[in-house]
């Protein structure tokens, strides 16, 4: 009988991002390097998803993420689940979440802001309790939103 | 204070921004006090703003301070490409302390984390102009007596005047009532009115002037500027709803006066200077004296 799916192999040890919103998988590959990455990766896209309809998954080997390492990509895609796996059993589940500083990563959409204009690391707090994503600079004070958000 | 650097309203506590006025005072009754004579204080003015730094200039040269410093970016090396921080570093090993105004917003900010000398903004872009700000809070309870439960009427350009924004933001912390007077254009942004509602906190808004006059205790008028409008025809229609002349004045609060940031064109009709209601040249004056008390404190003199 010809096989119908794709069997990737299951991780020994290693994390699994799932749940990331389909046209974000590689924004988040990205943000967390792992185009560069020497470990193992798979990456699936556009996968069915009863919670989503479509999702992407990204399963990487032998790496684990520390949270503030991780959470960056809550920007991209706020709805991902990180799962880790010791000895190929599931050992936490979690959801992502917004740290409260973002440092790098995020243009700042003022276009007179000097990170703009000089070579700069940009830096913004997250807004609490806003029903999307909202950085606040810590420059030039104005609000980057999900909308006009875009990526160093 | 000392060591403290002031960029944004908000970096002082409501005490520490009463303890300036309180120090402000005392450099009105005695506004010459040699007490900076071993200190340079740099005035770095990347965009022209002559008010702003004649105003810190003659702050520093009452407190025996050395200015060094330029008026323009076209006379610094900025022109030979030199990146701020560059410039800021190198100031940093010259001055004690750093003024500066910058036609980028948050370039104050970088500069603060830049230089090994405090920092005073002196407006960044349309950011912050905190002395502004504390200058205008000093003539508001000099002329009022207190910053508490006052009926503050704001006029004009709501919408662009970072002024009425940060001034808003300290007068949050002294339960007042705001009176927003501007056209529908330029109506203060969503995210200041939120600060105010934050502090359980009451404003109206109005498109006509004569509406707030009879309760205002304070009038700050701004201008309203023909290229914030996108059609010049409503410019045209609403350009003077917002000039104050003297006959609107009757019936006025004794005790209201009438603050403006300055340079004022023609939004004040030049009949109310006489008037005991117009404060706006003695507002600029107190400037100077809420600079002395900032710079005096930043760098840790005793007045």
């Amino acid at each position: 009988m010809a096989k119908t799916e794709l069997i990737v192999s299951a991780l020994e040890n290693g994390t699994v991002i799932d749940h990331i919103a389909s046209n974000e998988v590689f924004r988040v590959l990205q943000l967390l390097n792992l185009d560069k990455s020497q470990d193992t990766v798979y990456m699936g896209s556009n996968l069915d998803s009863k919670k989503l309809g479509k999702k992407g998954i990204i399963k990487v080997s032998n790496r684990f993420f520390a949270p503030e390492e991780i959470n960056k990509i809550a920007l991209a895609s706020p709805n991902a689940t990180i799962i880790e796996i010791r000895n190929f059993e599931v050992v936490s589940k979690t959801k992502v979440a917004l740290p409260e500083e973002i440092k790098g990563i995020v243009k700042c959409m003022n276009p007179n802001c000097i990170t703009n204009h000089e070579v700069i690391e940009t830096a913004f707090t997250v807004v609490p309790h806003s029903e999307s994503v909202k950085l606040k600079c810590r420059f030039c004070e104005k609000f980057t939103t999900k909308e006009n958000m875009a990526f160093k | 204070m000392k060591n403290k650097n002031l960029i944004s309203i908000t970096d002082f506590t409501k005490e520490e921004q009463l303890h300036v006025l309180d120090v402000a005072e005392g450099f009105e009754q005695n506004p010459q006090q040699r007490i900076l004579q071993d200190k340079v204080v740099a005035t770095l003015f990347f965009e022209p703003s002559t008010r702003t730094r004649l105003s810190f200039e003659s702050a520093a040269n009452r407190l025996g301070a050395r200015i060094i410093g330029f008026s323009d970016a076209s006379n610094s090396s900025v022109t030979k490409g030199e990146t701020l921080k560059d410039t800021i570093l190198m100031v940093s090993n010259y001055a004690d302390l750093i003024v500066m105004r910058h036609p980028k917003e948050g370039s104050s900010r970088y500069a603060s984390q830049v230089a090994h000398v405090p920092v005073i903004n002196a407006g960044d872009g349309a950011n912050q102009h905190p002395t502004q700000c504390l200058l205008d809070l000093y003539s508001i309870r000099k002329t009022q007596g207190r910053l508490d439960n006052l009926n503050i009427a704001f006029v004009g350009d709501l919408k662009y005047g970072r002024t009425v924004h940060s001034l808003t933001q300290a007068l949050c912390n002294f339960n007042c009532t705001f009176h927003l007077v501007s056209p529908t254009e330029l109506k203060l942004p969503s995210y200041v009115k939120q600060t105010i509602k934050d502090r359980n906190l009451e404003y109206r808004q109005y498109t006509d002037l004569a509406e707030v006059i009879p309760f205002a205790d304070i009038i700050y008028m701004t201008r309203v500027q023909r290229e914030r409008f996108a059609d010049l025809m409503e410019y045209e229609r609403v350009k003077n709803a917002y000039i104050l002349n003297q006959a609107m004045l009757k019936g006025c609060k004794d005790s209201m006066k009438i603050l403006h940031p300055l340079p004022r064109v023609n939004e004040i009709a030049t009949d109310v200077d006489d008037t005991p209601y117009a404060y706006y040249f003695q507002q600029a004056k107190n400037g100077v004296y809420v600079r002395q008390a900032l710079m005096a404190l930043i760098l840790g003199a005793k007045a």
